[in-house]
């Protein structure tokens, strides 16, 4: 329809000119119906000021959001194919599809030639006014018809176009408007819904996401061109357009998803991901661990150790053997990420490890961890971030008041290093000589680490327990050094708040993430981060990185997932699915699979490989804050703002799925609905919201959170 | 009209501010706003206000609370380059008030008392330091271990209707609904099921120490005390301890609610010493070695010259209540000294002395109460051994039961306390079996007598012989009150009660009653004394104080007590004492005499009315009730 296309042409230099005609403005308000109406005002735009000053109006937001409406609409009916389909695909042909479509809403085919007789451009304002109840039963129509397929952007757009109040629709017993599958565009449906001026639109980051990415939308092939076909029979070839200029199809081949299907994938602000950013091969094995020779050189009790070692690793390293010396095959290269070599400290603690391992509990659902909770008392400044060292023998904790304190859960107290002066006049020969640069004089149960100017909320310490991360909204990054208790480096880059920071389990490397959209990887020797992944369309708010150092993972408040590459930065991984922003993730011990939890309550399990979400563990009331696997990866565990720990049964989870038909060419799965089989156990705390979780060496579950009197 | 009424809408849809407030406040720095110009920059004010309550939310998100606050707004507002709003910081919520004309909203900004902060003597301590603490809380995934700490909150490991009935109870206990609170207090008196809530009780109960400013509170807390004690169904264990600590804790501490005078912290400390007594007498067994640690206590607060006199009175106050061989013991010996203390207290009349000496004055009156009762107890005491054991049981049977129904209440119902009246002696003896005395040698009584007259001259002997209405109270029916109420702890409990005689009431109401025989009216007292295994002496003091007086008149003036050998078959003790009264309108001496007669206790005997309840002296709070007419002037010349 070029006569859409030249108006708009026309009105985008009009628009130049009176878009400081407010009172002109808010005065045409009440005169959109509908956008068919404004294009036919707009046809008298030079001879009518006011109604000219409408269609401005009209057409901005048809440039800008109208599109986005159509696109939509567009792209709901193509969803609604699917779910139509799913009923009777092979039986009817498309058009009794739509049928049934349009008798829902009725009016909606009206709207069209309505927008064609308009494009004639015959009739006036005074017309169009006096077709006004008809055009307004229209427009509920349409509305209800949105909102029936999930369309709540436009409904709002489309409804404050028309200047209907709000409970217009609200008395036609149309569902509240975060009806039951909406409800997880209502964060973003409250940013639209809060626009009102055209100035406000531009700088909305939201607006700006929408405009600036397409919506993708999964469709069935059939469905597809059942859509495409009746567009073409209508004739509506605006829609069309706008589908083609917004709207990112992803067409596959193989019978339409169901509405439970399309359901668990959606509720990102961008659609769902596309098929192909999924494909990349990830190397999501482990790395061989370090040759554990050193047990050997030692004697006697390192012996035993070795014979411990098998035993421990087995379950670990999972299907792959562990002893073998031919790769994992979905391992990447040991060296594809220059990892820093392992000190002699390093070693010794892997020593440890081992020894504790050999402790270790082997969990399941008949045996259970047993839980410790860690209550930070009287923490009225705000605790904000939890992290245990590897070992279990640290605590720290970010606070609201821009300090990072440090305790000691062990008995062995903190004790910083003498000064320099003190240090000269050590024996450095001596065997305990890391023992005698430690100033007993400092000895205490914690420390406190100032150096921040804003809440610290993300902390984490490196694998040696050298150092300590922390990520604050003043913006930076900071390293601190848990021998002296100072500040080591402060990294800048991130200008805005950084909400989540986390050591390489291999040390060295770090990643941010934050307010700016972009999480980076940084090194600890350079100021400067080594790589920046870019692509989430709002803030980072959690960062991990997987096992083998080789990916990181970050949850958005986009509702996705993202998980990048840390050798070319390349996003290899989008997962859709969660309804709110995602506030923790949990790469499973093997590697293979990454839990996420969000402020909807939801804990999402997906499979990195196939790149399929494969479980959906529902029962925590508020956000999950919290996530970990126990260390053979049998139990997750999940902490929540509504003072619960929950306990799932991971393997469960998993083994499940794998028996399952692993639809992989489509990449869609079948969710089944098996929280409560999959719910191993629900803990209450006092009053205390579980911000963090941790499994010590030996399987014991450590949570941590901050008592609410 | 269309496009007012559609931007009114538009308003209502979005709008946190009107128009009108964007021009009021524009009109306050001077600007004069058209109405478009105000609704668009309404409008826009509104969508930034929203953008910034966006943005707020993922700071509040990202500090993993529930709360939006003041500084997240802030924070929002940091970043999106707007200076923030001072002075809103507060993490209690700020009270927001309307103004009715005008339709003004205003942060209510209370005007702080800066000499009440300044004198506070409850100095905030700031900040507890933040720290964690670990507790096992799931052993292989099943079953608390133990309670959070000292944190209160471990209530919630209880069921879900004891955590229910602990909020309800604590909330009515300190809460303002009077009636709800005495529906509280009953519940708990009776409540057979609450055992497992004991110990948060006994927490509650301990917050004592930090509401020592809030008399109210205070009161609360002891009442709260009473009732646990009631409770025939629990087994408070070692949790008396705890439980005679913060009681002993109102009886002695300087409360922060003493430093005004307005507050009634005496009476506080009255009804807190009845109430320890009751604990001791009836839970003392519980804890070997209470009695002395209490006493002890009580003597290190009596001998420490440093202490406030509240502190004294209360010690005082104390050791009167558990009894007269408390008073006997620790606060006798003591008295010389303590004497020289008060009475310079007294005798200093400087006007900056003034409430020091008032509180000095509650002390003597205090400490002559105590002394009194212990000259008539030792006299009972002596005239008793020979009384016998048979009566003595049922007599201690009575006292229980009188005790139980009298209990410690501010204002006890008068009558029931006579009811006890006839046990007295005996419950003495088994008081003072129960608590050994060996390494301490009485004073004889004479002796005593003597000294005590040495301090107190003749304000002392007025106690014995002129309090008027002693007897003159019409009887009360106790006994059916008491039957009423003595339901609770049951025919059951008697036994065991009987044994920690509750001594503290039938002492307290059965003094009233021998003071009345005077050795010189001997034709009716000493007869009826003698003969009177049955008869109700009611009536005795009044008619016999009518007549003595003027009788008295031949005695000698410095009267000593005399022991008269104690009658054939009726022991009988009968002890005379006789002093100066100095008055105004007496000129000179006026001597007068009391004669003790203490009669034989007679089982049989109904309750009598004495409405006399001991220890509450001093009262400036409450309506002084029956016995105001005593001679409990604290302000007899010394």
């Amino acid at each position: 329809m070029a006569y859409v296309r030249t108006t708009c042409a026309k009105c985008n230099v009009f628009d130049k000119k009176c878009t400081n005609n407010q009172q002109a403005s808010l005065h045409c308000r009440r005169r959109r119906r509908a956008f068919c109406c404004a294009l036919d005002d707009a046809s008298s735009v030079r001879t009518n000021r006011v109604a000219g000053s409408c269609a401005v109006r009209v057409l901005f937001f048809f440039n800008l959001a109208h599109a986005h409406f159509i696109l939509k609409m567009a792209a709901v009916q193509g969803g609604l194919v699917d779910a139509n389909e799913e009923k009777d695909i092979k039986s009817e042909p498309a058009n009794d599809t739509w049928a049934n479509n349009n008798a829902n809403d009725g009016r909606l085919p009206s709207a069209s030639p309505g927008a064609s007789a308009a494009a004639g451009g015959n009739k006036t304002a005074a017309v169009a006014a006096a077709a006004a109840p008809e055009d307004q039963q229209t427009l509920l129509a349409v509305l209800q018809f949105l909102r029936k397929n999930k369309l709540t952007e436009s409904v709002e757009i489309l409804r404050r176009e028309a200047g209907l109040p709000e409970d217009s629709l609200e008395s036609k017993g149309a569902d509240s408007f975060c009806g039951d599958q909406e409800c997880y565009y209502g964060d973003d449906l409250r940013i639209l819904s809060s626009l009102s001026k055209r100035e406000h639109m531009r700088g909305n980051e939201t607006l700006l996401d929408f405009r600036t990415s397409k919506f993708v939308l999964r469709i069935s092939r059939d469905s597809y061109q059942l859509l495409k076909r009746h567009l073409q029979e209508r004739q509506n070839n605006q829609i069309w357009n706008i589908i083609q200029e917004h709207l990112y199809i992803d067409i596959f081949d193989g019978i339409p998803r169901s509405k439970g299907q399309i359901d668990a994938m959606s509720g990102s602000l961008a659609g769902e991901a596309k098929r192909e950013a999924n494909k990349a091969k990830v190397y999501y094995g482990l790395l061989k661990e370090p040759e554990i020779e050193l047990p050997l050189d030692d004697e006697d009790e390192e012996a035993e150790n070795e014979e411990g070692k098998p035993k421990k690793k087995k379950p670990k390293k999972d299907s792959m053997g562990s002893k073998s010396k031919k790769q994992d095959p979905n391992a990447p290269a040991q060296t594809r990420i220059p990892l820093p070599e392992l000190k002699d400290s390093d070693k010794l603690d892997k020593i440890m490890y081992m020894k504790e391992a050999t402790k270790k509990i082997r969990l399941g659902p008949d045996n259970l961890p047993s839980i410790c909770f860690y209550s930070f008392l009287n923490a009225y400044q705000g605790l904000t971030a939890v992290d245990f060292t590897d070992d279990s023998s640290l605590i720290a904790g970010g606070f609201a008041d821009s300090t990072v304190r440090v305790w000691s859960v062990t008995p062995k107290k903190l004790r910083k290093v003498k000064s320099a002066a003190d240090l000269n006049l050590i024996d450095k020969e001596s065997d305990d000589v890391l023992e005698r640069i430690m100033d007993e004089k400092t000895a205490s149960e914690s420390k406190i680490l100032h150096g921040h100017s804003g809440p610290v909320y993300g902390i984490s310490f490196s694998p040696d327990r050298n150092y300590l991360l922390s990520s604050s909204e003043d913006g930076t990054i900071r390293l601190w050094s848990l021998l002296t208790f100072t500040c080591l480096v402060g990294y800048k880059g991130h200008n805005y708040p950084v909400w989540d920071t986390q050591f390489s389990p291999h040390g060295y490397y770090f990643i941010s993430g934050g307010h700016d959209r972009v999480a980076r990887l940084w090194a600890t020797d350079h100021y400067q981060p080594l790589r920046m992944f870019s692509g989430h369309l709002a803030d980072i708010t959690c960062t991990r990185f997987h096992p083998n150092s080789n990916y990181v993972a970050t949850g958005s408040s986009d509702r996705t997932i993202r998980l990048w590459d840390v050798l070319n930065g390349n996003c290899v991984r989008i997962f859709t699915g969660h309804k709110g922003p995602i506030h923790t993730l949990a790469f499973s011990p093997n590697g293979k699979f990454l839990a996420s939890g969000a402020t909807d309550g939801r804990v999402l399990l997906w499979d990195i490989g196939h790149g399929l979400m494969i479980g959906e563990l529902k029962g925590h009331t508020d956000t999950v804050y919290s996530l970990r696997f126990s260390r053979d990866g049998e139990i997750l565990a999940s902490g929540s703002m509504d003072n619960t720990v929950r306990l799932w049964d991971a393997t469960k989870a998993f083994d499940d799925l794998e028996t399952d038909d692993f639809t992989a060419a489509t990449g869609h799965i079948h969710l089944q609905d098996n929280s409560q089989e999959l719910l191993l156990g629900t803990y209450m705390t006092k009053s205390t919201p579980v911000i963090h979780l941790h499994f010590t060496r030996r399987n014991l579950l450590l949570a941590a959170g901050a008592y609410n009197p | 009209v269309h496009t007012s009424t559609m931007a009114d809408r538009e308003e209502r849809r979005f709008a946190e501010i009107s128009r009108e407030s964007v021009k009021f406040m524009a009109e306050s720095s001077g600007v004069e706003l058209g109405d478009d110009v105000a609704a668009l920059l309404a409008e826009d004010v509104c969508y930034r206000l929203r953008e910034a309550a966006q943005s707020s939310s993922q700071f509040m998100r990202h500090a993993k609370r529930r709360k939006l606050t003041v500084e997240d707004f802030n924070r929002a507002l940091h970043w999106s380059n707007v200076e923030a709003v001072c002075g809103y910081g507060a993490q209690d919520a700020l009270p927001f008030r309307s103004a009715k004309e005008g339709e003004l909203f205003f942060i209510e900004d209370r005007d702080v008392n800066l000499v009440e902060l300044a004198l506070a003597t409850n100095i905030p301590k700031g900040c507890a330091e933040t720290m964690v603490r670990v507790n096992v809380s799931y052993l292989d995934g099943k079953g608390n271990l133990e309670p959070q700490g000292t944190v209160p909150t471990a209530v919630q490991s209880l069921s879900d209707d004891l955590l229910k009935y602990y909020q309800q109870i604590t909330r009515a206990i300190l809460g303002e609904d009077p009636h709800l609170m005495k529906v509280a207090l009953l519940d708990l008196q009776s409540n057979a099921k609450i055992a497992a809530l004991l110990p948060y009780f006994v927490y509650v109960i301990s917050g004592v120490k930090s509401v020592s400013h809030d008399l109210e509170q205070l009161n609360r807390l002891l009442h709260m005390v009473k009732s646990l004690v009631q409770n025939p169904y629990l087994y408070l264990g070692s949790y008396v301890r705890s439980l005679v600590s913060s009681v002993m804790y109102c009886i002695l501490e300087p409360l922060a609610a003493s430093i005004n005078p307005l507050n009634d912290h005496w009476t506080l400390r009255d009804y807190a010493a009845l109430l320890l007594s009751h604990i001791f007498w009836t839970h003392g067994d519980l804890v070997s070695g209470l009695y002395h640690q209490i006493l002890l206590s009580l003597q290190k607060v009596l001998s420490d010259p440093v202490r406030p006199l509240c502190s004294h009175y209360g010690a005082v106050v104390g050791l009167h209540a558990l009894g007269w061989k408390a008073v006997e013991r620790v606060l006798f010996p003591h008295l010389p000294a303590y004497w020289a203390n008060l009475q310079a207290v007294l005798d200093d009349y400087s006007v900056s002395n003034a409430q020091v000496k008032a509180d000095g004055h509650k002390v003597y009156g205090a400490i002559l109460v105590a002394v009194e009762r212990l000259l008539k107890m030792k006299a009972l005491s002596l005239s008793q051994p020979a009384e016998g054991g048979s009566s003595g049981h049922t007599g201690s049977v009575v006292g229980a039961m009188g005790y139980r129904v009298s209990s410690p209440g501010l204002s006890p119902p008068p009558e029931p306390l006579s009811e006890a009246a006839l046990g007295i002696a005996s419950h003495l003896q088994a008081g003072g079996a129960g608590c050994p005395w060996e390494e301490w040698t009485p004073v004889p009584l004479p002796a005593m007598y003597c000294e005590l007259y040495s301090f107190f001259g003749d304000s002392l002997a007025v106690r014995f012989s002129t309090g008027p209405g002693f007897g003159s109270y019409p009887p009360y029916a106790p006994s059916q009150l008491g039957e009423a109420r003595k339901e609770a702890p049951g025919p059951a409990s008697n036994p065991d009660t009987t044994r920690k005689m509750p001594q503290l009431t039938a002492n307290l109401n059965i003094s009233p009653r021998h003071d009345g025989s005077p050795r010189t009216d001997p034709a009716p007292s000493l007869t009826r004394s003698s003969t009177s295994t049955s008869s109700v002496q009611r009536s005795r003091s009044c008619s016999s104080r009518s007549g003595q007086r003027p009788a008295g008149l031949s005695r000698d003036v410095f009267p000593k007590a005399r022991f008269t050998s104690p009658q054939a078959g009726i022991p009988a003790f009968t002890f005379l004492i006789g002093g100066r009264q100095m008055g105004r309108r007496c000129q000179g001496r006026r001597p007068f005499q009391t004669t003790f007669a203490p009669t034989p206790p007679l089982p049989a005997v109904p309750p009598r009315a004495y409405a006399h309840k001991l220890p509450v002296i001093g009262r400036v709070g409450r309506p002084v009730r029956r016995w105001a007419c005593s001679c409990y002037s604290l302000h007899l010349p010394l």
